[in-house]
């Protein structure tokens, strides 16, 4: 077990190794880093400035190196825009994105597994049907049209939100719907098929003629093995959540990971960039590895093989 | 029973939670402006973005002040200034000025701000504002003396603006990263908080010195805060989370204004669309070598047609390159009316009646590139559009890989022809015919500092652009503005709103 979680790890950090390296050669190709921090109104004596500044006119690979061997090191390098410490800046934004984070896999969970289950306890009654209605538009609403909708309703018209920002927590409560509705249909549909199929087994049929209440047989013997896939699944999505808000928080103007990666990007500004991608492959790995863990805790089986 | 709680519990919970959003208004007496991106730095130095510049007339001072409805330059942290000769300028400098933080400001101010930010180990930027000036040195607490490099007639477009005055001591103490986070000045607004690339917190500095021509300023408060999304910008301001905001989008700006609820402005700016030919074969053999076919592509654009449908606002169609209130600009230069049957005979006389097919690059505006597309198709001129990131648009264009594009110029909102013409036609990367004749007339308007003949010689190399079609000026840009009917606010063309001329009305 401790090989393979070992070896686990490795090929794990070697993934995230692998895509920093293509993402930094992709950012460095797409565009001159020089002129895009320059911006548009800068001289050709402020670009060469900014290329000789910054070390851009050394080979891509030195750069690379450079920064690896020193992000090896703990420090991730300043930010080209900000003249700040990436590591410090990271700092600042992540609490956002892991405020919205956990409570948009929070909700999703909340509100997908009890409508999993109930649309699993009677298939193909107007309860799935209506588990499946929100499933669809959950999948079919492009996020920042429902973001955009919730903001005019919610905020406009009724002035029951503030419209943006993350001063307090009601400033959360609009992502997270947003965030967590999108993640809620993958979530519930697992549950459900889960469900359905630990449902039909023989050994909850035996719990059932022993007499065992309905809720002990659901919750204590069903959902216990039907939730296991469903632990993966939360896991990678609270990743995406991470990685992924970036249109929630560019919206909700929350200022989080999400949003600095996107502005990043278009900034070409490669320190943060990957500084960011080193924090969210991070962040996948250790997920992925915990839902391991809770998988075993759940399922003793996967614990001995 | 039951909703009577919900409506409880939930009134409850709002007035916890929103108590601590900033609410909009004159009420208390804070302006909330919202920017849509992220700035580097509030550090004057080390930042190109046009909001920074906005944040660095509110905190900081000039030795001269640009008067937007004149153009005039007055006398601010300077008294009086003169020409020694036309490489040197000196100052007297206004006794009683104190920065934010108690500091006085002094001849020691002016001679450390300009040494350290023309020092290249330091990195200011951007580089324009720097590379002018030889030394500076101080002839007593009070007067200092700028030794230029070379004869420079923009300098006190730029002493008068982008140059603005550091506490020596104060900077010394903590540089660039330190100024960002708490910027101290002489302006008319302190910051009294900074979040950075989030928002940033002013106060009406009552300090300010009384002869300054900006004028104190009437509001109290102001909050900058970055929203990136422009739909969220509109939501804050019809929920009341924002007063002001600018860019709005043409159709957008027109909607808002037809509900009556906010006032609506527009400006023109300096900013300029161009047509850039390759008339000198930089990138290859191809038809834009020949003058008939930059006239035939003068006479297809309807550029009237394309201001009045989709620019809009108070853009105007420009027949110089440069933005008519520049020092220099004549619009007394050939023009171009629109005529498509003009276009096609030309084309037909250089040998392209039948038309042919270019690559046709652009970096922003898509449906003003595409408008143009189309009145190039209708007289026969196909291209091959590509749309491009501005620095990938820019590499190319310098590299010399583009026959035929279509860019923008905002000419660092300086007032002088030196700032565009200059930039593009005298020799450099960007000039796609480097023609002997401008090359010399910009030179001599650009080292004189006499200014009849500065404006004799743009408008010669003006009036040769335009009749050999070097470069094609189309219009002008211009910029919406929305904000609260409690606010009185006027826009200016050179796209740098000036917080403290705002009132509450």
């Amino acid at each position: 077990m401790i090989y393979y979680t070992i070896k686990r790890l490795g090929l794990a950090l070697l993934v995230a190794l692998t895509v920093s390296f293509i993402s930094f050669g992709l950012l460095y190709l797409s565009s001159d880093p020089a002129i895009a921090m320059a911006g548009e109104t800068a001289s050709d004596a402020d670009i060469e400035a900014i290329r000789k500044l910054y070390g851009f006119d050394r080979p891509i690979l030195v750069q690379y190196f450079d920064w690896l061997q020193r992000a090896l090191g703990g420090d991730l390098g300043k930010s080209y825009y900000f003249r700040t410490d990436v590591s410090a800046l990271i700092g600042e934004r992540l609490p956002t994105t892991m405020t919205l984070g956990v409570c948009a896999i929070t909700f999703a969970i909340v509100l997908s597994v009890p409508l999993g289950v109930a649309a699993a306890i009677r298939p193909n009654s107007l309860v799935d049907r209506v588990a499946l209605f929100l499933s669809v538009m959950g999948q079919a609403l492009p996020s920042f049209w429902f973001a955009l909708m919730l903001i005019v309703f919610l905020s406009v018209n009724l002035r029951l939100l503030p419209t943006s920002g993350s001063d307090t927590w009601l400033h959360f409560v609009m992502p997270t719907v947003v965030l967590g509705y999108y993640a809620a249909p993958a979530i519930m549909r697992l549950t459900r098929t889960g469900m359905l199929e630990v449902l039909s087994t023989d050994y909850i049929r035996t719990a059932r003629a022993k007499g065992l209440r309905p809720w002990v047989v659901l919750f204590k013997h069903a959902l216990r093995n039907a939730i296991i896939p469903v632990v993966s699944l939360a896991a990678v999505q609270f990743g995406f959540m991470l990685g992924g808000s970036i249109v929630v928080e560019t919206i909700f103007a929350l200022h989080g990971a999400g949003f600095l990666a996107w502005e990043s990007i278009t900034r070409n500004d490669l320190p943060t960039v990957q500084g960011l991608i080193l924090v969210f492959s991070l962040f996948y790995i250790v997920l992925t590895f915990f839902a391991d863990l809770l998988n075993a805790w759940l399922d003793p089986r996967i614990r001995i093989n | 029973m039951k909703r009577k709680l919900l409506l409880a519990i939930t009134s409850m919970a709002l007035a916890a939670g929103i108590s601590g959003v900033a609410h909009a208004g004159k009420s208390d007496d804070t302006l909330n402006v919202a920017i849509d991106r992220e700035l580097e730095s509030v550090d004057n130095y080390y930042n190109t973005a046009r909001e920074g510049i906005v944040i660095s007339r509110m905190v900081w001072d000039a030795l001269l002040y640009r008067d937007p409805a004149t153009n005039e330059y007055l006398p601010n942290l300077a008294t009086s200034y003169k020409w020694v000769d036309s490489k040197t300028l000196e100052f007297d400098l206004r006794e009683g000025v104190t920065f934010h933080n108690g500091e006085k400001f002094d001849a020691d101010d002016v001679v450390y701000t300009l040494d350290y930010i023309s020092d290249p180990n330091n990195g200011a930027k951007p580089a324009r504002n720097v590379n002018w000036w030889d030394s500076t040195e101080k002839l007593g607490d009070y007067k200092v003396r700028v030794n230029l490099k070379k004869e420079f007639p923009a300098a006190l477009e730029f002493l008068s603006g982008p140059l603005v005055m550091y506490p020596n001591e104060y900077y010394a103490e903590v540089g660039p990263e330190g100024m960002a986070l708490k910027p101290v000045g002489t302006g008319p607004y302190a910051v009294t908080s900074v979040e950075p690339g989030k928002r940033y917190k002013f106060k009406k500095y009552d300090g300010y010195h009384a002869s300054s021509p900006k004028g104190q300023a009437s509001i109290g408060n102001i909050v900058i805060r970055t929203i990136a999304e422009s739909n969220t910008q509109l939501a804050e301001l019809f929920s009341g989370g924002i007063d002001w905001i600018w860019k709005v989008k043409p159709d957008q700006a027109e909607r808002i204004d037809a509900q009556g609820q906010f006032t609506v402005k527009n400006s023109s700016t300096m900013r300029i669309g161009y047509l850039n030919f390759d008339a000198m074969g930089r990138h290859s053999e191809n038809p834009m070598n020949d003058v008939r076919v930059r006239r035939a592509i003068a006479h297809a654009i309807d550029r009237e047609g394309i201001v009045n449908a989709l620019v809009k606002g108070e853009s105007m169609v420009v027949h110089s390159l440069c933005f008519p209130s520049q020092f220099g600009c004549t619009q007394d230069v050939p023009k171009y009316d629109y005529n498509p049957e003009k276009a096609k005979q030309l084309l037909a006389e250089a040998g392209y009646a039948d038309g042919f097919e270019i690559p046709f690059l652009a970096y922003r505006n898509r449906d003003y590139a595409e408008a143009m597309i189309n009145n190039l198709n209708a007289v026969g001129i196909k291209t091959n559009f590509e749309y491009l990131k501005y620095a990938a648009f820019r590499d190319k264009v310098q590299d010399g890989g583009s026959p035929f594009n279509f860019g923008t110029w905002g000419s660092y909102s300086i007032n002088d022809v030196s700032a565009i013409t200059s930039h593009f036609q005298s020799g450099g990367k960007d000039d796609y015919s480097k023609d002997a004749e401008v090359i010399k007339q910009l030179g001599i308007g650009d080292s004189s500092v006499d200014p009849t003949v500065r404006k004799d010689a743009y408008k010669a190399a003006l009036s040769r652009i335009s009749g050999e079609v070097f470069m094609f000026p189309l219009w002008s840009y211009n910029t919406w503005y929305a904000f609260s009917k409690d606010v009185d606010f006027n826009p200016t063309p050179d796209e740098i709103p000036r917080f403290f001329t705002a009132k509450w009305l």
